[in-house]
């Protein structure tokens, strides 16, 4: 089914590696949606089934060849589905656009683990010291980086080298990279987190969704307490989005993925002002 | 001191990396698995022109590096500098070998160059893209021969050594293409 969620909400995304817009309603703060998740979530806890939306979300900042202030996400979760499952749905809904292209989309799967294995690197085992000269060596950065920032540079440089005509659905995050994916039970290390790469380019994001209230609420309150650390504003928690959880969501599986990129991909467009009409310098 | 903000990187921005002045050749803002925000950039080394790959953390500050690009007229060489003015000014510059490079072999005396200055002393030196030069030595040309087959080299009043037509001969003038140190035309005097 498709829904249609608020774009203005007086909850945020406390989420510290983003920044989200704020506006005065009457003197009140609203914040502009990063994504359609938490009124999402809220309507798989009132038992909608099957959800579907695609629309536009803000995220400040965020500007460069793959990225706009304004883009167009489209988001689902499948009830009943874990990652594995929506992985199958992901792989199915994109070599289909690709072949209704005339083009062939080879799928391919492998672990977080596999694609950092690819440049020398293992996520899981390898110390902060270790992870951190190597994203150096990667990067040409220097300064001192958290195992969160090594992680994210050597995903970026193994990223870099996926072949193109090829969608790489990258599975099994490390457990601090696990953003709202639920924890695997087998492997502590691990979270149910899985990415969608076509060719070098970061599609989608996709989580076997966590859906224990009391975990959630201490993982948002994780994220606060980062932002307060990095001298950020906080962010209200959505409240809302807590109590639906407590009164409980189905297990389900949940994907965000970028249209703006999907569109890039399917046209080969090197840069995102290509399929936006007015990109933020001139909207 | 003067700094730029990653969000104000762009190519063509002059910035200072471990005591070096640098150009951004190309800048990406890049936020890989929903993590930190980085900038991605090819950076090159005004000093000796190498082009490198460095990261930054979004946000970040960068030193900025006093450079700017001026056009001087070339005046003259006295064996250790070569000696420019502003042609408005009548200000005048003397850059050493490492700052003029190759430029040496194609300026010739009142060329105006485009000179870099890095905190007010010569940084590069930039000839014209084209330029007219006498040759002073080359093997005898082939009359008739215009059809462009084959080659020689001919050296040139500034000591340049360029591939030129058969037909040219000793004492003509020729325009040449500093960038790529190629041949263009014969130039009637």
């Amino acid at each position: 089914m498709e829904v249609e969620t608020p774009l203005l909400s007086r909850f945020g995304n406390p989420d510290p590696m983003i920044r989200g817009l704020a506006l005065d309603l009457d003197g009140n703060r609203r914040f502009l949606r990063t994504s359609p998740e938490f009124p999402m979530k809220r309507l798989l806890a009132a038992g909608c089934g099957p959800v579907y939306e695609m629309g536009r979300v803000f995220r400040g900042e965020e500007c460069g060849g793959r990225h706009n202030v304004e883009f167009t996400m489209l988001e689902w979760y499948r009830p009943g589905l874990d990652h594995h499952g929506l992985m199958d749905e992901v792989e199915e809904f994109l070599t289909g656009l690709f072949e209704s292209e005339g083009r062939t989309l080879t799928a391919n799967r492998m672990t977080f683990r596999d694609l950092l294995g690819g440049i020398g690197v293992d996520p899981l085992e390898a110390s902060d010291s270790a992870l951190a000269d190597h994203a150096r060596s990667a990067s040409g950065i220097d300064g001192e980086l958290s195992r969160g920032e090594s992680l994210d540079l050597l995903l970026d440089r193994a990223a870099a080298d996926l072949p193109d005509e090829v969608l790489n659905l990258v599975f099994d995050f490390p457990v601090n990279q696990a953003a709202l994916a639920r924890r695997s039970e087998e492997d502590p290390r691990l979270a149910h987190r899985f990415e969608a790469f076509v060719g070098p380019m970061e599609l989608a994001n996709g989580y076997d969704e966590l859906c224990d209230a009391e975990e959630l609420e201490q993982r948002l309150d994780d994220e606060n307490h980062r932002r307060e650390a990095a001298g950020l504003p906080l962010v209200p928690v959505d409240q809302d989005l807590l109590a639906a959880t407590s009164a409980g969501i189905a297990p389900c599986a949940g994907v965000a993925l970028g249209v703006d990129r999907l569109l890039m991909t399917l046209g080969r467009y090197r840069h995102i002002q290509q399929v936006i009409n007015f990109p933020e310098a001139i909207a | 001191m003067a700094s730029y903000n990653t969000n104000e990187f762009r190519s063509g921005l002059k910035i200072i990396l471990d005591g070096d002045p640098f150009s951004i050749v190309e800048n990406e803002f890049v936020k890989p698995g929903k993590g930190q925000a980085f900038n991605r950039v090819k950076v090159r080394n005004l000093k000796t022109g190498r082009v490198i790959e460095k990261t930054f953390k979004s946000g970040d500050s960068v030193e900025a590096a006093d450079v700017f690009e001026q056009e001087m007229q070339y005046l003259y060489a006295d064996g250790e500098f070569w000696h420019f003015m502003v042609p408005d000014t009548f200000e005048q510059y003397a850059a050493d070998s490492n700052a003029v490079g190759d430029a040496a072999k194609w300026m010739k005396e009142e060329d105006v160059c485009v000179m870099t200055l890095w905190n007010g002393s010569p940084l590069s030196v930039e000839p014209p893209n084209f330029t007219e030069l006498r040759i002073t030595e080359t093997d005898p040309g082939v009359r008739g021969d215009t059809s462009g087959g084959g080659n020689k080299p001919a050296t040139l009043e500034t000591g340049a050594v360029v591939k030129v037509p058969l037909f040219v001969n000793e004492g003509e003038v020729i325009k040449v293409d500093t960038r790529s140190g190629e041949y263009v035309s014969r130039v009637k005097d």
